[in-house]
């Protein structure tokens, strides 16, 4: 039925596709998340100044497709004769470079999301005990508040990983070859859709797993102390 | 504002598909997702077995790459099977083919909401309700359904709304929805960001409602519940 010939063939191909979704996905994680950290804390500011743009941000970004977000930069950024005349063009006209820049901004939006709650979730009593020892402010955001987020956090943050992993295959619609975009290519040069598609859902299958795992790890190893001690 | 020149209707048109396609997807999505649940909840091994493959697969891999094999395979089983039948020549649309696959991947994690939400009803109702002679539909209808309605609610509004943004993604597999609207004007007037844009303010403004109308369902369903003082 599956013709595994085929696969083999192409594996260089299919090899090729998932180095290039793995750096897209963990380069936009990497840098959505150091964005999404003040961001997140911008959103818990009582402050509408502060709090509101950071709200609109990520509303727009969580509330509408991430094609239609990387279709925006893609194609849109030519639409404007200061883009096409900035020095950002030459980068703003590669596929990859609106890719990254579309992962990290949708990304950034959901994980400040994340690190909002669990920064509002943080104990009042840790903060105030701290503030008590004589604490500023940005020494209890940095001992206290962000290491006890960053541990409730995890759980979803893991989700989002998953996500952006999937995520990232509305890439292949913007002639990068990923890991879908292999398979794509594999499929129109020899009609095979099952050996092309199902090739790449058991690569993605694979990364999906060792994602979940890594969280499991880490989820051992910062939940270590909250484990039934034996005996 | 936005100058559509003259495509805003087009879009709009666009829009009433992608609506029409979230919605028909939805609905097989929860067909798929109870059954899926009850499978994963019940005494027969190989059911609970095809259940757990079926949510774990599924939720492994992307949807695009899902939608492109539903679409391309899907196709050629259908002509083969034609084939075999001696029938003529029938295609598969990307309607068609977008939507079953909508709900197929997302009946996967409607299945894992509706099975949180099964658990999560005391099971000595559903004994009681047994015991009193009711038969097993109307346990759930009368039941079962009204309590897990309450439980299920928050997972299945995030779904809904997950499977909403998906299908902008039919416009991969060529349905005329109004990404591809937005593609098409956007090639006629040189204006792709304006296109793209207002298409992100339309699902924006679905994914509003959307929210609203769920919250407003949740306070409903929670009417019965206890307030914390």
């Amino acid at each position: 039925m599956i013709d595994l010939e085929l696969v083999l063939d192409n594996l260089p191909l299919y090899l090729r596709g998932t180095w290039t979704t793995l750096w897209l996905t963990f380069a936009s994680l990497a840098l959505g998340l150091v964005l999404a950290v003040p961001l997140g804390l911008a959103r818990t500011s009582r402050n509408p100044l502060i709090n509101g743009p950071v709200w609109a941000y990520t509303y727009f970004f969580r509330g509408t497709p991430l094609l239609v977000q990387l279709f925006m930069i893609y194609y849109g950024a030519a639409q404007f004769a200061w883009i096409r005349e900035s020095v950002l063009w030459p980068l703003l006209s590669q596929a990859w470079f609106c890719a990254l820049l579309a992962f990290t901004l949708n990304t950034a939006a959901y994980t400040a999301e994340i690190v909002r709650g669990a920064v509002q979730a943080t104990p009042r009593g840790e903060i105030e005990a701290a503030r008590a020892l004589g604490m500023p402010r940005a020494l209890v955001l940095r001992r206290i508040v962000l290491p006890s987020a960053f541990r409730r956090a995890l759980p979803a943050y893991g989700n989002e990983m998953v996500f952006m992993l999937h995520g990232s295959a509305v890439a292949s619609t913007v002639t990068i070859v990923d890991l879908t975009g292999a398979a794509r290519i594999v499929n129109s040069r020899y009609y095979s859709p099952y050996e092309a598609f199902l090739t790449a859902a058991f690569f993605y299958l694979l990364l999906t797993f060792a994602i979940v795992g890594l969280v499991k790890l880490l989820e051992r190893r910062w939940y270590a102390h909250l484990r039934p001690h034996p005996g | 504002m936005l100058d559509l020149q003259g495509y805003g209707p087009s879009i709009l048109e666009g829009a009433v598909l992608t609506v029409e396609a979230a919605l028909a997807g939805l609905a097989l999505s929860i067909l798929f997702g109870l059954a899926g649940a009850f499978a994963k909840l019940s005494a027969a091994l190989p059911l609970r077995l095809l259940a757990g493959a079926y949510t774990t697969l599924i939720r492994g891999v992307p949807d695009l790459v899902l939608m492109l094999l539903v679409f391309f395979g899907g196709q050629m089983l259908v002509n083969d099977l034609v084939a075999r039948m001696g029938w003529d020549h029938v295609d598969v649309g990307p309607f068609t083919a977008g939507v079953v696959t909508l709900g197929f991947v997302y009946g996967a994690y409607m299945a894992e909401t509706f099975r949180g939400a099964i658990l999560a009803v005391p099971k000595g109702q559903l004994e009681a309700a047994r015991a009193f002679g009711m038969s097993p539909f109307l346990v759930f209808r009368r039941i079962l359904l009204p309590q897990m309605l309450r439980h299920a609610l928050p997972g299945f509004g995030n779904n809904w709304l997950v499977l909403l943004k998906a299908t902008a993604l039919l416009s991969v597999i060529g349905l005329d929805d109004m990404v591809r609207k937005a593609a098409l004007a956007a090639g006629a007037t040189r204006q792709p960001f304006t296109f793209y844009f207002a298409v992100a303010l339309v699902f924006l403004a679905l994914t509003t409602v959307s929210t609203l109308l769920l919250a407003f369902a949740e306070r409903r369903v929670r009417r019965g519940e206890a307030r914390p003082a």
